[in-house]
């Protein structure tokens, strides 16, 4: 290889560029490996026959494709009719990620405005503050969650002392506890990036703007708003994704009713009743899903963007 | 008396600390409606701050801002008549320059398609209409502050903020944006008050001037006035070109004072209340104020030998040093160079002070 050597920095620039390009190569290679090779192999097992104990055999079928989306009897030889089930639970999931995503939102923003506009020494207190819970397992927050939710649990408990209910609020087992679960979840996720965008942003806009008469509210939805833009998209991004495929929350807090795509998925790998294939083949539908939303949302960007 | 209400802004005595330091000292200030005022001082002397307070982004730490005679202390700053064009623009930048320029007046409740006929004339008047898709980020730096210039002047405000709206332009652009600022100012009665650390701009602008160094108003006057009768030391100094000479006052009399400004030469000049005999302090010549000749014109010429020439444009500026005394320098117009005579250096001259041209300054 050619340039190593010379004293002086004689490594021209193409030299540099292709070098670099040679020690980007591992960097290459393992993300590859990560990202590429699981879902590679879901996609396979999507299109395989299912083994009854869990597991797949190495045939190529639609099966559980057509299982997702088509009804054809008890024992498969019906005319096909659209299966509902699965639809329906996908819609719910899309549903319920919504909505947590816009509870961590109206929640999340005005964390992360206050935190921003601390200062500066003690943001990083605060920040820390926000994080404290989640070094704590999911599962073990969640069951909390839980504990905390019940008909004669602290919350109702509480709420009761006080006078502001005679009886329990029944939230357990309720698409709004799945809700408020996936919320507690990912709520750092929401306001991490948008403290972030927060933090850098010039606040002596917002005083050009009163200046020019806008009052506290206009000039946050004017030109806040617009300059913190991708902290928020990236928040809802990284608060929606997750809160679609979870299936802790909607299993401990929703009950059985409220089944989302998560849990059905989950449930098609473990023990031995599992159909690994048709959980795959979920599992891409899902993962298309997500793409799709997220190219709506960069296409909508690239278009605000341009028309200011 | 004068009635409070025909000040446009009224300063009085506000002190403004920052923690323990104090940005502005007991200022007092009495700025007129219809009036091209300037405060003109060196960088970190406070001038950003005092506009900070008229625009309402700070609070006094003590004294009171009135605005057309009205406490302004409680109202927030989207309620003040008052538009600023920030020394560092502060554009909207997700916002064309068009739209930058609309806020305010769509903020003050006209329509959209009046606020955009606004907005046009604005962008006329800065030269920047061919630029009114862009935004902030695809514009220069005097682009910009030109941008900033228009947003504030849009909403028809009755006080206007300008701080160093100029700093980014070129030397050709800033005159001609001085001469339309100055022209929009006549037009409008806008009352502008204008932040600047150049001496000359404050001087061809302002109706009047305020001199302020490390928090404090060191004078306050029309330009001819400052110019030509600085109080102090600094004043002298940061206006304008002087010489500065130490002397020592000899006697006064008949309300003049005989000063030694060292080397056994004598000059006289009017006596200013609180400088008596013995007192050694500072006077001020101006260069352009000085004569040269080659020979003595009368008892105060003082003989010196000519050290340097040199060309600043419109004049000359020769170095004359006494015989053991100070160096003065000395500014011949080009235009005159016929009646007066350009001395080589190496050449013996005299120093002639015009009649009211030396000032004690006190101190
Ligand atoms: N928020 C603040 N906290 C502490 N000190 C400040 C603050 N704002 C200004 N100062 C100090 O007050 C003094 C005056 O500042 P100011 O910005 O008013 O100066 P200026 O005259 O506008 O200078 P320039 O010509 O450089 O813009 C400076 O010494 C500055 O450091
Ligand atoms: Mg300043």
């Amino acid at each position: 290889m050619a340039g190593g050597g010379g004293t002086g920095g004689g490594v021209s620039a193409s030299t540099y560029a292709g070098l670099r390009y040679w020690l980007l190569l591992p960097s290459w290679l393992v993300l590859g490996f990560i990202v590429l090779a699981p879902v590679g192999v879901m996609l396979i097992y999507s299109f395989l026959t299912k083994e009854f104990r869990g597991g797949v055999i190495w045939e190529f079928t639609l099966d559980a494709y057509d299982q997702f989306f088509f009804d054809r009897g008890l024992f498969g030889d019906e005319p096909p009719k659209i299966e509902w089930t699965y639809i329906l639970i996908f819609w719910r999931s899309i549903w319920q990620a919504g909505a947590a995503t816009l509870l961590a939102l109206v929640i999340g923003f005005p964390t992360a405005y206050f935190i921003a506009t601390r200062p500066e020494r003690v943001r990083p207190i605060w920040v820390f503050l926000i994080t404290i819970p989640y070094w704590v397992n999911l599962l073990i927050r969640t069951v909390s969650m839980k504990f905390l939710l019940r008909d004669q649990g602290p919350l109702n408990d509480f709420l009761i002392w006080t006078g502001l209910i005679d009886t329990p609020i029944h939230v357990i087992n309720t698409d709004v506890a799945v809700q408020i679960g996936l919320f507690y979840s990912y709520l750092p996720f929401m306001v991490l990036p948008i403290y972030a965008a927060v933090e850098r942003y010039d606040f002596a806009l917002s005083e050009a703007a009163a200046d020019l008469y806008a009052t506290k509210w206009v000039a946050l939805r004017r030109v806040l708003l617009p300059s913190v833009r991708p902290g928020v998209i990236a928040g809802c991004i990284l608060v929606y994704v997750p809160s679609l495929g979870a299936f802790l929350a909607p299993d401990l807090l929703g009950g059985a009713k409220n089944f989302m795509i998560g849990s059905l998925i989950e449930e098609q790998f473990k023990g031995n009743a599992g159909n690994w294939p048709f959980g795959a083949a979920a599992s891409m539908i899902l993962l298309t899903m997500v793409m799709i939303i997220l190219l709506l949302f960069a296409r909508q960007q690239a278009r605000a963007e341009r028309e200011g | 008396m004068q009635d409070n209400a025909t000040y446009a802004v009224d300063i009085r005595s506000a002190v403004k600390r920052f923690g323990s330091f104090t940005a502005l000292d007991r200022v007092s200030l009495s700025i007129r409606d219809n009036e091209f005022f300037t405060l003109l001082g060196p960088s970190g002397c406070g001038k950003t701050t005092l506009l900070r307070l008229i625009a309402g982004f700070e609070d006094v730490t003590e004294g009171e801002i009135l605005l057309f005679g009205e406490e302004i202390e409680t109202l927030p700053p989207h309620q003040r008549p008052v538009n600023t064009v920030f020394q560092n623009y502060a554009l909207f930048p997700k916002m064309t320059v068009e739209e930058n320029v609309m806020f305010g007046v769509e903020m003050r409740g006209a329509r959209r398609s009046e606020a955009r006929r606004r907005a046009g004339e604005m962008l006329e008047l800065v030269r920047l209409e061919r630029f009114a898709g862009r935004r902030p980020a695809q514009l220069s730096g005097g682009q910009q502050q030109r941008v900033a210039l228009a947003r504030a002047l849009a909403p028809q405000p009755k006080v206007l903020l300008l701080d160093e709206p100029l700093s980014a332009l070129d030397l050709k652009l800033r005159k001609a944006m001085q001469m339309e600022l100055k022209s929009i100012q006549r037009e409008t009665g806008i009352t502008f008050i204008f932040v600047t650390h150049d001496q000359e701009e404050a001087l061809t602008m302002s109706d009047r001037i305020a001199v302020m160094s490390e928090g404090r108003v060191q004078q306050m006057g029309e330009a001819r006035e400052i110019y030509e009768r600085p109080h102090n030391m600094f004043v002298a100094d940061f206006i304008g070109d002087t010489n500065l000479l130490d002397v020592t006052v000899d006697r006064i009399e008949d309300g003049r004072a005989i000063c030694h400004i060292g080397g056994g030469h004598v000059l006289t000049c009017d006596a200013v209340d609180g400088i008596g005999a013995g007192a050694q302090v500072h006077m001020s010549i101006r260069p352009e104020r000085l004569v040269l000749s080659d020979e003595a014109l009368g008892a105060e010429s003082l003989a010196g030998t000519v050290v340097d020439n040199v060309f600043i444009g419109t004049d000359i500026q020769s170095m004359i040093q006494l015989e053991n005394g100070p160096r003065f320098a000395v500014r011949t117009s080009n235009s005159d160079r016929g009646a007066r005579r350009i001395f080589a250096p190496g050449a013996q001259a005299f120093v002639n002070a015009e009649p009211g041209a030396a000032r004690l300054l006190i101190d």
